[in-house]
């Protein structure tokens, strides 16, 4: 990377932070003002953003107040993360495979796409009620609640981009030698590869969406449990700690995602707005 | 026999019986080492021959045999160029080049020697590790036209290759063609809007006309031989008799 392209890089980066700055200073100002904003937002009612930051200090590290909750960030991140990725990793091998194979046979399409339609908009919320009742309260009924969740986008994304392969890579590997039932590997999946990973990417941001609502359900590890409690106890500090918490871990599974197929395709053009 | 094409009494039908055939009688026999393009006006049927002997469309009568063995279905026998290059965008120059040797199950390190000789032969050996998407059309070009020839051919079927190509570059290309065709010796069938690059590069170019938007299916007008001697320049009387020739058996009616 040239000198301009990592000054201009530095640039974008202060501008984000800066942004970020500018909320938690109108936050500031607000909690102290006392400010009542539209939808009758009562800014009096939060947490200053200095008492948050002590609060989440103490959440990862301990040594501030050193009860309960100090230092029980890491168990609580362990547990969500494994759920996350057990859901999110159930989710991806169905359904990658699944949307590739219906975006290439119009018979597995027609077989398929009815039952992937019906059950599609059904929310995860909607699914609660009946999960709890066939499966009950616990780390299982959050897994499978993630699993549905990110199981469609990551379908439909693969399904889409399978079949937007263009028919002359199709027609060029054909030429070249390939045979039909080898184009799926050689050409078809290859090809499909950036709508997968943008696939994957929303199936991933969602897996910790549905997460919080999974483990609000009689569960008493997760970062999704410590805001039920916190909002029990009206500790609405402990709340907002707990979404920073889960905002972080949305936004670092991310990037680790995006980097670790980074460094399995390399230079290769696959991943859309890795660099 | 190796790089004939025989084409005999060939009709291509899309569709049903009362449509007008795509093509239809056209036959057309190619000895081994011709170069012969096929110039024609848009829609008189001159791609889909070629996809018909590529293999990617099934020819609804007739005979249709390249090297001594009717065409079913593509192979690597027959290596096509294709106007928009169909490289694969997720391979570098060297591994779309190995695409078809890998194929045919070749020891690797074989695979990477002939591979390599092939871009060099094309002139990309410093592109070799780069992607498709950051080379200019010309070049891509260039590594398609090194991926077909790897797969050492009967035939070449180049359908427009050069016609996304500003003026400069496609005047590069052809001498770069001609010189391919001189060193490797394949058969090479040659589709093309353009008469003077048909008249430059052939050793025959044949003229078709009609085709299904005309309501009559599209066939062989004729066959002209381009019997020029030496370097040909396109400036030349005589290359200019040729293409008025052409031109008028191109634009006569039918």
């Amino acid at each position: 990377m040239t000198g301009t392209g990592r000054t201009a890089r530095a640039a974008r980066a202060a501008l984000g932070l800066a942004v970020l700055a500018l909320i938690a200073l109108f936050w500031h100002l607000g909690v102290r003002g006392q400010w009542v904003l539209v939808f009758d937002i009562k800014m009096g009612f939060l947490p200053p953003p200095v008492e948050v930051a002590k609060l989440l200090w103490d959440f990862a590290f301990g040594g501030v107040y050193d009860d309960a909750f100090s230092g029980t960030l890491w168990g609580h991140l362990g547990s969500s993360t494994l759920r996350v990725l057990a859901g999110f990793g159930l989710a991806a091998a169905l359904a990658v495979p699944l949307g590739v194979l219906m975006g290439r046979y119009p018979l597995v399409f027609a077989a398929f796409d009815p039952a992937v339609n019906l059950f599609r908009p059904i929310p995860a919320t909607a699914w609660v009620p009946l999960v709890l009742l066939i499966i009950g309260f616990g780390s299982q009924a959050t897994i499978f609640l993630i699993t549905l969740s990110a199981f469609f986008p990551i379908l439909l994304n693969t399904l889409a981009a399978t079949r937007e392969v263009p028919p002359r890579l199709v027609e060029a590997a054909r030429m070249l030698g390939t045979s039909r039932p080898g184009v799926l590997f050689e050409v078809v999946v290859p090809a499909a590869v950036p709508g997968i990973v943008s696939g994957l990417r929303i199936g991933l941001g969602l897996a910790w969406v549905i997460l919080v609502l999974g483990e609000s359900n009689g569960i008493d590890s997760g970062l999704g449990s410590v805001i039920t409690l916190a909002r029990e106890q009206v500790r609405t500090d402990r709340v907002v700690v707990g979404m920073i918490c889960i905002g972080l871990a949305g936004y670092l599974s991310d990037r680790l995602l995006v980097l670790g197929l980074g460094g399995l395709f390399g230079r290769r053009p696959l991943v859309r707005g890795a660099r | 026999m190796k790089g004939a094409v025989l084409l005999e009494d060939v009709e291509k039908r899309y569709g049903g019986p009362h449509e007008t055939a795509a093509v239809a009688g056209v036959s057309l026999d190619v000895a081994p080492g011709e170069l012969v393009a096929i110039v024609g006006a848009s829609g008189c049927g001159k791609s889909t021959l070629l996809r018909v002997l590529a293999g990617f469309e099934q020819h609804t009568g007739g005979r249709v045999e390249v090297a001594g063995r009717p065409v079913r279905g593509p192979g690597p026998d027959r290596g096509v160029v294709f106007q928009d290059y169909g490289l694969f965008p997720w391979l570098s120059v060297a591994e779309n080049v190995r695409f078809g040797l890998r194929r045919r199950g070749l020891p690797r390190a074989e695979v990477r020697e002939r591979a390599a000789a092939m871009v060099e032969t094309v002139g990309l050996t410093r592109f070799a590790d780069r992607f498709p998407g950051e080379l200019s059309g010309g070049m891509q070009q260039r590594v398609a036209i090194a991926r077909v020839l790897a797969n050492d051919p009967a035939v070449l079927l180049m359908d427009e290759p050069f016609g996304a190509l500003d003026a400069l570059t496609r005047t590069q290309m052809q001498h770069e063609l001609r010189r391919l065709h001189v060193e490797t010796g394949t058969t090479v069938l040659f589709v093309t809007h353009s008469i003077e690059e048909a008249v430059y590069l052939a050793h025959r170019v044949v003229v078709m006309t009609g085709g299904a938007s005309h309501g009559v299916p599209g066939s062989v007008r004729a066959v002209v031989p381009v019997d020029l001697v030496g370097e040909r320049d396109v400036n030349a009387a005589d290359f200019n008799a040729i293409e008025r020739e052409i031109a008028a058996l191109v634009h006569a009616p039918a």
